[in-house]
């Protein structure tokens, strides 16, 4: 028996002829790919190949989870370190390496998956000549890099088609889904299952049958190897690539790297041998790294959303709130999935209406949801039953003591706002807060109506409430930091992910979408046709088409705030373009949108045409923009926008930003949102391209001071 | 530069291209040798004598691969001395095996010439070559790639073709191919195929449907609706060409060419190696021309092909008496109409790959000898043949009576 230094990141202990790696990074609670712990790593798989003794190897982890991935400083640096190929080619296939070696060293070795293995935790036991993962539910294997715009590439990509064949293999690769230990025995991706305690048993069981230290692809230098289900040249496996590629074309536009660059490590690899596969898969990783989509989404998506969801810009000193009971006025839709996001996660909810009828109808809405999610087996009618408890309906005020949180989701209206806020004031705690959900009205305007304004907050929850990850925290002039610091808490216990925002018109969030939808209006009374437009939005990567997204969100609705806007502001409204399309469409056409099957579209059951009657209002002019400049104008008007609302200082980071961004009304998130699109272009490019836009088209184009600024001096938002 | 003389044209009939059909139980080698064979004994050729035979073929591999053109010669009485080429431009492949022979004529580098082509689909289908451009990921993606279904339904789309319209024309080339054959149109080139043992296959071609009716053809459901709307290649087509709102499928199995079996040969030579072998020219090669064209709507290139032929030859269309545009698909052939201002009138007359079948690497040589066929019925004096080609190409060839 011998052991390591307690100070490496991999154990190993020998008894028996077999050695055991026990990866236990220590000061970690997981366990992370990184340079330390892949040469900890390295150096112990020497010492037992080289050790005589050794006939067989068990990798298993001491942590609860077998391997994490790579960690947050790696995939850092990697994303967002110098774009230099010939450095990257060097510095990359570390892990590869070694598990290359494990594979070919000599000696069976088998993964005992004792806990969560995902990226290269998950590669690293492909590289094993078997494996072994307990049953328990909370145990899932996973390749997640797809979604940060990366790929597997410790060897992913080339052995799990060549041992699961290149169809099953796709959801894992392409999508990055994740499997239970179940399910991937059955795929084939584990080759038994075992309850924890005899997880250690049953690897050195299978080690004591002497098994073959050889994976099929290696056999007679791989001469004979058939992935199973067929090679790439297979009828079947050819024509699913090319349907693949089409439907992959379809959903992504060219936008994400990523997910073409692992079918290609697949097409390609898989026609070489397993060594060479390796080689094509590091190209295809470092092409990703070169490619500065990949960078922003690591940035955004992994690191920035990190760093908002731990709330980095709570302010400090102010004791956690860890809500307790919470209120939700008016129990219509917003308010209703307020209800149900908040009980769902463990806290009591008062949830009131005029009168008890309405509130039990919002109560009703969890009731539904829940049913759902137990008809698919997500929940039990327990865990149901509980939720639904924890809801109490109420027409009365006074039900609302003791809650720390009161959230406001009534009609957009001035006077019902305030008559709400005073009912509540006067039926709870001075040190209760209440959030106005409003996506408009702005909040200091609101909390004139209350006699608390240090507690009065803007929470603009998005719809459908469960399902959409942001909320927008408003602060008015008169919001105290602690009431901020603890809707903040609020915000993240019912697990959703907060940015401030200090109060002005329409805010952050519908300030900077509003300019897509008026973009694409601005397009057709140009003289734009309307599919260009349309697809053209498309092509952007944002979720919806512009004039879809108008017809979604309410030609009849938009012309009011429209209305509303002016009658505010009067002379100081800004200009908006698309009002006179509005009112065109809305007014005189009776075309309202999706709600009465009427708007730029026509809809019919499931299906939707572009109304033919837009032609004759706004006649196609005879030379038409290259879909280059209308994406162009489709994006660059919600960045300039967003770059605003930062140099304004009313969102303080970029992170916030841009996580905003993609969280609250999808920007296309293979940019990293608005701000790392500026940096990816740089502002020096960007800046031109808005000149030449802002000359063509107005002013709202116009680059801001301060990106002329970083332009001058080659500033970013995010420094690498 | 030597004239360069069409002496000769021959054709396989073509038979159905699936189980059952009347050429399935022949090797693609053995049509590739019946068209030399018949060439060979028809026009007197003495062995060894032809400088290179070139025959194209669009799916090469398996029987058809190795250079088929070769093996066809060593099969055939052309003698051992004729080296044989095998080249693919996909559907043009049998004009531009025609067009290249007769380069090697004009260039004085060579003095008798066959071009020609042969294609087993029933044997050897489509895409039995695979290839990059449909199924390396990257590639498909970079060039927005889609099968030539979704192109010819994109071609109708952004032309305003109707399915009305492309099963109009369908109708027309059934009728007119069934009165050719009842007239005998095509008998001086059809050479029936036959067995080892000089029992006749096939003798007349078998693809045709005499009596289509728009009426009947309505009944027929679009072909390339589920391939577009529900794999992803709309889409992928509209982001070429996103000033449509989609795609409007109008093809199907009646208005688009038929799938078949065949192959067919042209003889070429110069006036001295005519005279030589005392015989007579038939037509002149005037010009040729192939050229690229956008590669997601892939198929509307035939015009361009035709107008660089044209331009080369210092000519217009309407020096053109006849014209033969290879039936890919309806739209295609209503595109090149459109494209180049004609009509029906002199167009196709004989009917087309949609009645008759297209098999794809024979098909250039089939209608060049058709439209020389029928120059000499009308007496008439200048023709153009043109076809569509995989990836966004076109091919042209213009003859001239002498």
């Amino acid at each position: 028996m011998s052991e390591q230094n307690a100070d490496k990141c991999v154990r190993v202990e020998v008894s028996d002829g077999v050695a055991t790696l026990i990866w236990d990074m220590p000061g970690r609670a997981q366990n992370v790919f990184n340079r330390a712990s892949i040469t900890d790593f390295d150096a112990a798989l020497d010492a037992v190949l080289a050790d005589e003794a050794v006939t067989g190897i068990i990798v298993t982890s001491a942590k609860k989870d077998f391997i994490a991935g790579a960690d947050l400083e790696s995939v850092k640096q990697m994303a967002l370190g110098p774009k230099d190929p010939a450095a990257l080619n060097e510095s990359v296939g570390a892990l590869t390496n070694v598990l290359r070696k494990l594979e070919v060293g000599g000696k069976p070795v088998v993964a005992a998956i004792n806990g969560t293995a995902m990226g290269g935790g998950l590669e690293l036991a492909l590289a094993c000549h078997h494996r072994i993962a307990t049953d328990e539910s909370r145990v899932k294997l996973g390749l997640p890099e797809v979604s940060l715009g990366l790929l597997p590439g410790a060897g992913g990509t080339q052995r799990l088609p060549r041992m699961i064949g290149v169809k099953p293999s796709l959801p894992w690769l392409m999508e990055g889904k994740r499997f239970g230990t179940q399910e991937s025995l059955a795929m084939g991706v584990v080759d038994a299952v075992v309850p924890a305690e005899g997880l250690l048993d049953a690897a050195r069981a299978w080690l004591a049958t002497g098994p073959a230290a050889e994976r099929a692809w290696d056999k007679n230098r791989g001469r004979g190897f058939v992935v199973p289900g067929g090679g790439i040249e297979e009828k079947q496996t050819s024509q699913m690539l090319m349907v693949g590629t089409a439907m992959l074309m379809d959903k992504t536009h060219g936008n994400f790297p990523a997910p073409l660059a692992i079918m290609s490590c697949v097409a390609e690899g898989l026609r070489v041998s397993l060594d060479e596969g390796l080689q094509i898969e590091k190209r295809y990783f470092i092409s990703l790294l070169l490619d500065p989509r990949s960078g922003a989404m690591v940035n955004t998506l992994f690191l920035s959303m990190q760093k908002v969801g731990k709330l980095a810009g709570r302010p400090a000193g102010v004791d956690k709130l860890v809500p307790t009971k919470i209120g939700v006025i008016g129990a219509g839709l917003m308010g209703a999935g307020i209800a149900y996001s908040t009980a769902k996660s463990g806290i009591d909810v008062v949830l009131l209406d005029l009168d008890q009828a309405r509130a039990d109808t919002g109560k009703a809405y969890s009731a539904s949801r829940l049913a759902k999610s137990v008809k698919k087996g997500r929940r039990t009618q327990a865990q149901m039953d509980a939720v639904l408890a924890r809801i109490t309906p109420t027409a009365d005020y006074a039900d609302l003591d003791g809650c720390e949180l009161i959230v406001e989701a009534v009609f957009e209206n001035r006077d019902i706002k305030a008559t709400v806020t005073r009912s509540i004031e006067a039926a709870v705690s001075g040190a209760a807060i209440v959030g106005s959900n409003t996506s408009t009205l702005p909040i200091t305007g609101l909390a004139q109506a209350s006699s608390r304004p240090a507690n009065f907050i803007g929470l603009h929850f998005f719809s459908p409430v469960e399902r959409m990850p942001l909320v927008e925290i408003i602060t008015g002039e008169q919001t105290s930091a602690e009431t901020l610091a603890k809707s903040m808490d609020y915000v993240q216990a019912i697990g959703k992910t907060p940015i401030v925002c200090k109060d002005s018109r329409g805010f952050y969030t519908s300030r900077v979408f509003g300019t897509y939808v008026t973009e694409g209006v601005s397009l057709l009374t140009e003289g734009v046709v309307p599919a260009l437009i349309e697809n053209a939005g498309k092509a952007t990567g944002m979720p919806m088409p512009p004039l879809a997204l108008a017809d979604a969100v309410g030609l009849k609705l938009m012309y009011s705030v429209g209305l509303a806007t002016k009658a505010d502001l009067g002379d100081a409204a800004p200009d908006n373009p698309s009002q006179p399309v509005l009112e065109e469409l809305v007014a005189k056409q009776d075309r309202h949108g999706k709600s009465n099957d009427k708007g730029f579209y026509d809809y019919e059951g499931r299906s939707k045409r572009l109304w033919s009657g837009l032609s004759g209002l706004y006649p196609p002019a005879a030379a038409q923009p290259d879909v280059e400049t209308v994406k162009r104008r489709l994006l660059y008007v919600q960045a300039l926008e967003a770059c605003r609302v930062y140099e304004q200082g009313l969102v303080a980071t970029p992170a916030e930003v841009d996580v905003g961004a993609i969280l609250g009304w999808g920007f296309a998130a293979w940019s990293g949102g608005p701000l790392s699109l500026i940096d990816q272009i740089g502002a020096a490019e960007f800046v031109a391209r808005c000149e030449v836009l802002a000359a063509a088209h107005g002013e709202r184009f116009a680059p801001t001071d301060g990106l002329r600024k970083m332009a001058a001096s080659g500033a970013r938002f995010y420094s690498i | 530069m030597p004239e360069c003389y069409i002496y000769d044209a021959v054709r396989t009939p073509r038979g159905k291209g699936k189980t059952g059909g009347g050429l399935h139980t022949v090797a693609p080698i053995d049509l590739a040798r019946a068209v030399l064979d018949a060439t060979r004994e028809r026009n007197g050729l003495p062995e060894d004598l032809v400088d290179d035979v070139i025959m194209g073929c669009v799916e090469p591999v398996k029987e058809q691969g190795g250079d088929i053109a070769r093996i066809a010669v060593l099969v055939s009485g052309l003698g051992q001395a004729v080296p044989g080429v095998q080249i693919n431009r996909f559907c043009a492949s049998g004009l531009e095996a025609t067009n290249m022979a007769a380069s090697k004529i004009m260039a004085g580098a060579a003095d008798l010439t066959i071009g020609g082509g042969v294609e087993s689909m029933s044997r050897v289908p489509m895409g039995s070559s695979r290839g990059p451009w449909a199924t390396d990921p990257q590639i498909a993606a970079r060039t927005r790639f889609v099968p030539q279904g979704i192109s010819a339904d994109l071609v109708a789309t952004l032309y305003g073709y109707s399915r009305q319209d492309c099963d109009a024309f369908a109708v027309l080339s059934q009728e007119r191919a069934a009165r050719s054959w009842q007239e005998g149109r095509f008998a001086r080139s059809v050479v029936p195929v036959t067995d080892m043992n000089g029992i006749t296959l096939l003798q007349s071609d078998e693809h045709m449907r005499p009596g289509t009716s728009v009426a009947s053809l309505a009944r027929l459901k679009p072909s390339f609706k589920m391939l577009g709307e529900s794999y992803g290649f709309n889409a992928v087509a509209l982001q070429k060409y996103p000033q449509l709102e989609s795609i409007t499928h109008v093809h199907h199995a009646g208005n688009s060419s038929g799938i078949v079996d065949g192959a067919a040969a042209i003889l070429l030579g110069s006036r001295e190696m005519g005279e030589r072998l005392g015989l007579t020219p038939r037509a002149r090669i005037k010009t040729f021309a192939s050229i690229g064209s956008e590669p997601t709507i892939m198929l509307t290139g035939p015009s361009d092909a035709a107008e660089k032929a044209l331009a080369r030859a210092g000519m217009c269309a309407a020096d053109i008496d006849l014209w033969e545009i290879n039936e890919a698909f309806s739209a295609v052939v209503l595109r090149f109409m459109e494209a180049l201002d004609l009509d029906t009138s002199n167009v196709n007359v004989n009917g087309g790959a949609i009645a008759m079948g297209h098999p794809l690497g024979a098909t250039g040589a089939m209608i060049l000898g058709t439209l020389l066929d029928e120059l000499e019925r009308q007496d008439k004096q200048t023709g153009l043949a043109a076809l569509c080609v995989g990836a966004g190409m076109g091919t042209a060839t213009i003859i001239e009576r002498v």
